[in-house]
């Protein structure tokens, strides 16, 4: 086989396999992605990965779980959730939280260990708890 | 003093500036004068970074809440090794840190090339400057760590409890350090790209920069790493979060250029990769600096939105279309000098292990920005979680485990069958072992991927083993040393060599540990009364007693309260007891009750870990404070007008209560199988990298006989 044959069958093969690994990249993304949203944009049914701020004076424990309201960083409309597993060390009553479940009767349900804190600001000042 | 410093830092910026203007008058003019001044002129601003850096160090020590870092960052009862780290927790205060190190670092490097690359090192100076002034106009102008307060306030914020970890003492300077000495590598790629000299002598020059940017960078994830395992009480060590990711990057591109440049050094291929990817590897530390600022991605390291995100962006783009433009428009000059023989040869094996390298780094820049991409394509932000991560990096981490043990043992140019064979048989024949013993005697077998790795990784430790043991046993039928003096003297002659077999043996280990760790940990969330027991993976966990302390705090993070439990734990003969607790650290939030505020501030679990090389067993506990609630409001309303001796009386009733009666407290338990080989083979990793690099005496020797030759040559012609 002459060498520039050659080289064009090596590049035909490697660009085959990066639009391969681009296509597995875009393809498993989109199917295993969890859709951000608001408090206030939830509809039943449908998973979600909510980012909200937890109410002032709303958290009960309640045996192993933990109810509490969110609402959304600037409005006032809230939805309560009921979560269960490990709690964040920085978990706070008007702090951001990520929390990934479902809506169920008007309550979030949240998965398991989903709950995730933003970490309280390490370079300034704590202002959300002010 | 203050003033002394801001002062110290706009005296740096001009310097800065001065020694870019110097720099690139000397090298478009050829006068070594302006040359020599330019790199003056980085000694100086070393000097300067470094004095500032050291202000700023001590105001932090002396607790001079006048300092606007300080009074945010730090307290009185800060414990001294807190106050000393405090420096850098601080975005400002990371920011002077950065450009100190990298100050320090240009320095070195120029002063070891002062005598060489006279075309190459004052571009390199010109470039070096002006990453280094980017970062102290970002200081000057926006975030001055030498702003003062016109009050200055009683007693400080103190240190972000979460950051109160020995760790956090190395990880971020560590980190830094890596970032920053890529910068050199890349400096030199740009000097040789701008005088068209592309040959191997930069890279020759600034190699062990490029190692010791590795090496500091992969110390800094893996400290990083262990943070988490012990501290944020969740029990893992990686998260798939941005801000590890963004640590990630530029390591597994750095990585891939340390095995390239060696194809350029010995071949003179794959000019036009090796520039491309330091100049991506200096992007993406430039990018993973950037992350940890913005607050663009949702992260548990993302610290509320920064005032400097758009700078850092305009910055990074800047440099991604300057390299880019110099790139495409030196391509004549970077045609390689041969061809590539045979896919069977270390140069492709290479090749290969770089597209890997790069795909792994594509995924995981694909997976941090998804929620990016997503909002842009369908308009709502989606993210993938570490599922996603973990489907996607495994296959491409096994290919890579296996290079690992292929690669170094090929030959340049081709390989011949018979070598092959000699070269695998027995590693092959390991691997196989390996492979059906742990499919037969353990349950390797429930998860393939790790029953892959654990062949592999044997493979891996069988090549590097008999590649010491042909080494050594060759060296003492001709020196008839003993064994041991025989690896020394092998490792000492040849430290590039070996040093990247340990490297490749200590990858090998950390990557055992991961997949048997990940693949077959074994958790449990309970809760417990005192006299309660559980079993988790045969272990059988008794909860003795609740425990409360005041101010002893075991791991003297200067915690005022510390509730916590001691636990039985027995597996047969085996029998050890464990202390988790939980820190809590009062807030100055003046919304709170004078005794609330010492329980709802922040707190952190202090884990409790019986470290083993078979597995490790994690607890961590988190009481329920619930029950005292009431007592505590009580004590808000009763006491908020008491001297403060009163209320540490009350706390210490309060505390007392916890101990005494405690209400059920939450529990996590997890035995998470050869974890700690993660470090183990991290350790390895770093001790070869450090042999690597180490100069040998022969390479001195030899430089200073070839300077000698030189001279000698020159003599005699020009007698």
């Amino acid at each position: 086989m002459d060498p520039a044959r050659k080289r064009k069958i090596r590049l035909v093969l490697t660009l085959g396999i990066a639009v391969c690994l681009a296509a597995a990249l875009l393809y498993t993304s989109f199917s295993a992605s969890t859709e951000a949203s608001k408090p206030s944009e939830l509809q039943p049914g449908r998973s979600y990965e909510v980012t909200g701020k937890v109410v002032k004076s709303s958290v009960e424990h309640e045996g192993d779980r933990l109810r509490f309201r969110i609402r959304d960083r600037d409005g006032t409309e809230s939805v309560p959730v009921l979560y269960s597993g490990v709690v964040p060390d920085p978990f706070r009553e008007g702090r951001e939280v990520i929390v990934s479940g479902e809506l169920r009767d008007g309550t979030f349900v949240a998965e398991r260990d989903s709950l995730v804190t933003k970490c309280p600001s390490k370079f300034t000042k704590d202002k959300s708890s002010a | 003093m203050a003033d002394v410093g801001s002062a110290c830092l706009a005296v740096a910026l001009l310097t800065a500036a001065y020694a870019v203007l110097a720099s690139v008058r000397g090298a478009l003019s050829g006068s070594r004068r302006w040359v020599t001044s330019g790199r003056r002129a980085i000694y100086c601003l070393a000097a300067l970074t470094v004095g500032a850096f050291a202000i700023l160090e001590s105001a932090f020590l002396r607790s001079d809440f006048s300092y606007k870092l300080v009074a945010e960052g730090s307290s009185t009862d800060t414990p001294t090794f807190y106050k000393v780290t405090a420096v850098w927790a601080t975005q400002d205060g990371s920011l002077l840190l950065w450009s100190t190190l990298l100050a320090l670092f240009a320095s070195a490097v120029l002063f070891l090339t002062r005598r060489s690359l006279r075309e190459i090192a004052p571009w390199a100076t010109a470039v070096l400057a002006v990453v280094a002034g980017f970062f102290l106009l970002l200081m000057v102008g926006w975030e001055n760590p030498f702003d003062t307060l016109a009050s200055p306030p009683a007693e400080g914020a103190g240190l972000n409890p979460l950051l109160r970890h020995p760790a956090m003492m190395i990880h971020p300077p560590m980190l830094y350090t890596g970032y920053v000495a890529f910068s050199v590598p890349f400096a030199f790629a740009i000097g040789a790209l701008i005088t068209r000299r592309t040959g191997a002598d930069w890279i020759r020059a600034t190699r062990r920069f490029a190692l010791i940017a590795w090496t500091f960078l992969g110390t800094g994830i893996m400290l990083g790493a262990l943070w988490s395992y012990t501290e944020l009480g969740w029990g893992g060590y990686w998260a798939w979060d941005p801000v590890e990711n963004a640590s990630l990057m530029p390591w597994l591109i750095g990585t891939a250029f340390i095995h390239s440049i060696m194809v350029q050094e010995k071949r003179g291929l794959l000019k036009v990769w090796n520039v491309s990817l330091i100049c991506a590897t200096f992007a993406l530390a430039l990018m993973g600096t950037f992350l940890v600022r913005s607050g663009i991605l949702d992260s548990i390291h993302a610290f509320g939105a920064s005032t400097i995100g758009v700078q850092f962006l305009i910055f990074i783009g800047l440099v991604v279309a300057a390299s880019a433009a110099l790139i495409v428009s030196r391509l004549p000059d970077l045609r390689s000098e041969a061809r590539l023989d045979s896919l069977l040869s270390r140069e492709a094996f290479f090749l290969l292990n770089n597209l890997v390298l790069v795909a792994l780094c594509l995924v995981i820049m694909w997976g941090t920005f998804f929620p990016l991409i997503s909002e842009a394509i369908t308009g709502t932000e989606a993210s993938v979680g570490p599922p996603w991560f973990d489907r996607l990096t495994t296959p491409l981490a096994l290919v890579l485990v296996l290079l690992t043990g292929v690669g170094p043992v090929l030959a340049w140019r081709r390989v011949t069958w018979s070598s092959l064979r000699r070269i695998l048989v027995v590693p092959l024949a390991a691997a196989a072992v390996t492979f059906a013993g742990a499919a037969l005697l353990t349950d390797a077998a429930d998860s393939p991927p790790s029953l892959l790795m654990f062949t592999f990784v044997a493979f891996v430790l069988a090549v590097v083993t008999q590649e010491f043991a042909r080494g050594a046993s060759a060296r003492r039928t001709i020196t008839g040393e003993a064994l041991p003096r025989a690896l020394v003297r092998l490792a000492g002659r040849n430290r590039r060599r070996y040093g990247g077999y340990l490297v490749h043996a200590g990858i090998a280990v950390l990557f055992l540990g991961v997949a048997a760790s990940s693949a077959f940990i074994e958790q449990r969330d309970v809760r417990l009364s005192p006299g309660d027991r559980f079993e988790v993976n045969g272990y059988d966990v008794t909860y003795r007693r609740a425990t409360a302390s005041l101010g002893g705090d075991s791991a003297g993070t200067g915690a005022p309260i510390s509730l916590g439990a001691v636990l039985d734990v027995r597996r047969g003969d085996e029998r050890f007891t464990l202390r988790p607790s939980r820190n809590y650290y009062s807030t100055q939030d003046p919304t709170r009750g004078v005794i609330s505020r010492f329980f709802e501030g922040e707190a952190t679990s202090e884990v409790d870990v019986r470290w083993g090389l078979r597995k490790d067993f994690w607890l961590a506990v988190r009481p329920d404070l619930n029950e005292l609630t009431p007592a505590i409001r009580k004590g808000d309303r009763e006491f908020s007008k008491s001297p403060t001796d009163v209320q540490a009386i009350v706390i210490a009733a309060l505390a007392e209560r916890y101990r005494t009666n405690p209400p059920p407290a939450a529990f996590r338990a997890i035995v998470s199988p050869l974890v700690v080989w993660i470090w183990i083979g991290g350790g390895i990793a770093v001790l070869g990298a450090l042999i690597a690099l180490w100069p040998s005496p022969e390479a001195r020797l030899r430089r200073v006989r070839s300077l000698y030759a030189a001279r000698l040559g020159r003599e005699l012609s020009r007698a």
